[in-house]
């Protein structure tokens, strides 16, 4: 893969305004097919480093580019189209459509990009019976459990195989077997494909499966 | 389908109570001054359309509008009775036949109206089952009436006594039911039709009873020629064939009470004549029903004005609320919405999502709205019974 199609951050700012909270990302870069883990304290900026990196917030300052794309230069729309075809994201609260069902969730990335369905609705019956929620796929999420709503978000960031991975504390309500196998699936997946897979993880037990980990305390109020 | 097609109706379908409560409340509002114009367009053609088919009504002076309910569709108003012999005096000016109408009593609901055959000629009423009236105490009852109450000829149906404890001892009569009138869709279908004597009879003023020579134990006193008989004596409340030759009137027929005449000119210049002769009368007036349904359907128009009024300021506060409703459930779905957007939705296909979802509310809400008025049309004539 060129090192192009990965993740590179220049001299990146951010402040929240009227708050003593300043984040400042010198270099960071992650090629494709490799993974990332951001560790680091509550409050530390983790959150927002990913947001800024899928462009739901903008930097004051510097460059966020995946693969070919400066995200910070683009605008809202074109952030969205971008994120709708390369990005998977995975949220701290899942950000799940209560009234859908599991595939329903699962595939609404791919309906609203468009294209051939079949081959994604098979990759999404794949994902959800390697993260042990198939039997749920048509059922409604609000009448899942915690856990298994997190499978439904894991899933939905996979499966229209986005180029870059970003994942809000993805075990945070799974046991530790069921969070090894999360997350040993979005390693893989990321290699496999050659995308780039950015975690942020409480859990100093994941970081070893990772190329790379960050720690958030370096990028802050520098 | 597109992707943003799905997702609104997945959300209406998913909560489909709500959706279909939000339909039916648009539905109802927007479609009721609609509805309202069906009932009253229906109510108009049908009232016009009686008013019409009757030239002219004679009646003691008071209220037209009473007379003309009266005559039309049976009402009992408080009319002042007009003497029989007024049909006479009717019959002998040239140019109008005259049919009498007594409208006071009623069985199981319906009112009885003793009239003449002429009455089932001029309204066109043609015998569907069985045969016309032939003698004292039958009847003949109209369509409606007839399915409603599972009556048909050979059965028997008893007149209500206006009091319910009569000391003078007017008894229900039990009228024979000879036939079943064919349904014209007027108010004829649901009254019950007596020859006026027997209308009479109901009242108390034609009785039959045992012949009181007969039996010594119930004569009270001998005056003459005239035997008195006492509370023994047994009154028929059925005329039958034994018993119709006892049944007998005392007095002079000509005073005998009537609530109405339909008068049928033969031409205009009768017509002309007739009103003419009737204004100069203290007792009795003589009213053109369709000048009289005119002036009537004139105060409900405005009346009907002021309605559409409210209900269109209805409506307008419920398009409001509606648009509230929308606004207030799409701030509460914010973050369904965040998600979306996050997911990287656009934002053209999130105002899509919105619209077809207020789309489908309001396409559900003019399907509801097609079958009130559908309901209404049919229920129009019902109801223009059930107010009359």
């Amino acid at each position: 893969m060129p090192e192009t199609s990965g993740l590179q951050v220049t001299d990146l700012r951010f402040a929240y305004p009227g708050d003593a909270f300043r984040l400042h990302v010198p270099k960071l870069e992650i090629a494709a097919g490799r993974t990332l883990a951001l560790a680091g304290p509550s409050g530390a900026g983790k959150s927002t480093l990913v947001r800024l990196l899928t462009g739901l917030l903008t930097p004051a300052s510097g460059q966020v580019r995946l693969g070919d794309s400066q995200v910070d230069a683009l605008s809202l729309e074109q952030r969205r189209a971008f994120r709708l075809r390369h990005v998977g994201l995975v949220f701290q609260d899942f950000a799940l459509l209560d009234y859908l069902t599991v595939v329903e969730n699962i595939m609404l990335p791919h309906q609203f990009k468009g294209g051939a369905e079949a081959a994604v609705r098979t990759r999404a019956q794949g994902l959800a019976e390697h993260l042990q929620i198939s039997q749920y796929l048509d059922k409604r999420v609000s009448l899942l459990s915690q856990g298994e709503r997190q499978r439904v978000a894991v899933a939905r960031a996979l499966a229209h195989e986005p180029r870059f991975i970003f994942a809000d504390e993805p075990t945070a309500s799974l046991d530790p077997s069921r969070g090894r196998i999360v997350v040993d699936l979005m390693i893989d997946d990321a290699r496999r494909r050659g995308a780039c897979l950015v975690m942020v993880t409480h859990d100093p037990n994941l970081l070893p499966m990772f190329d790379q980990t960050v720690r958030m305390e370096e990028f802050l109020n520098a | 389908m597109s992707a943003a097609f799905q997702l609104a109706a997945r959300y209406v379908l998913r909560h489909r109570f709500q959706s279909a409560l939000l339909a039916g409340a648009l539905g109802l509002v927007f479609t009721l001054p609609l509805c309202l114009r069906v009932l009253i367009d229906h109510a108009q053609r049908e009232l016009r359309a009686r008013a019409a088919s009757t030239p002219q009504i004679v009646g003691t002076r008071g209220s037209a509008l009473d007379l003309m309910m009266t005559a039309l569709y049976f009402k009992r108003e408080n009319l002042a009775a007009l003497p029989f012999g007024t049909v006479a005096e009717l019959r002998q000016k040239p140019g109008a036949a005259a049919i009498p109408l007594h409208v006071r009593f009623v069985a199981q609901g319906a009112p009885i109206v003793g009239t003449e055959l002429d009455y089932f000629a001029f309204r066109g009423l043609r015998v569907a089952a069985g045969r016309q009236i032939v003698r004292l105490g039958d009847c003949v009852v109209g369509a409606n009436l007839a399915r409603e109450r599972q009556l048909q000829p050979g059965g028997h149906v008893f007149s209500t006594p206006e009091l319910a404890f009569d000391m003078a001892g007017v008894y229900p009569l039990k009228m024979r039911v000879t036939g079943v009138l064919a349904p014209t869709g007027t108010p004829d279908d649901d009254a019950i039709f007596v020859d006026l004597k027997t209308s009479w009879l109901i009242e108390g003023r034609s009785h039959g009873h045992d012949d009181l020579k007969a039996d010594p134990k119930v004569i009270l006193a001998r005056e003459g020629h005239n035997v008195v008989g006492n509370a023994a004596v047994r009154m028929f409340n059925e005329v039958t064939d034994a018993n119709i030759a006892s049944f007998h009137f005392h007095g002079d027929l000509a005073t005998y009470p009537i609530s109405a005449v339909i008068l049928l000119p033969e031409n205009a210049k009768a017509e002309a004549l007739l009103a003419g002769q009737f204004a100069r009368s203290k007792d009795k007036q003589l009213i053109r029903p369709q000048d009289e349904m005119e002036e009537l359907l004139a105060r409900l128009v405005r009346l009907e004005g002021f309605a559409a009024s409210a209900l269109l300021l209805t409506a307008m506060a419920a398009l409001f609320v509606t648009a509230l409703v929308f606004a207030l459930s799409f701030r509460l779905r914010r973050r369904e919405f965040q998600t979306l957007e996050d997911v990287g939705v656009s934002h053209r296909s999130l105002v899509t999502v919105k619209v077809l979802e207020i789309s489908f509310i309001g396409l559900a809400a003019v399907g509801i709205g097609l079958l009130l008025l559908f309901a209404a049309s049919l229920a129009a004539p019902h109801l223009l019974r059930m107010a009359l």
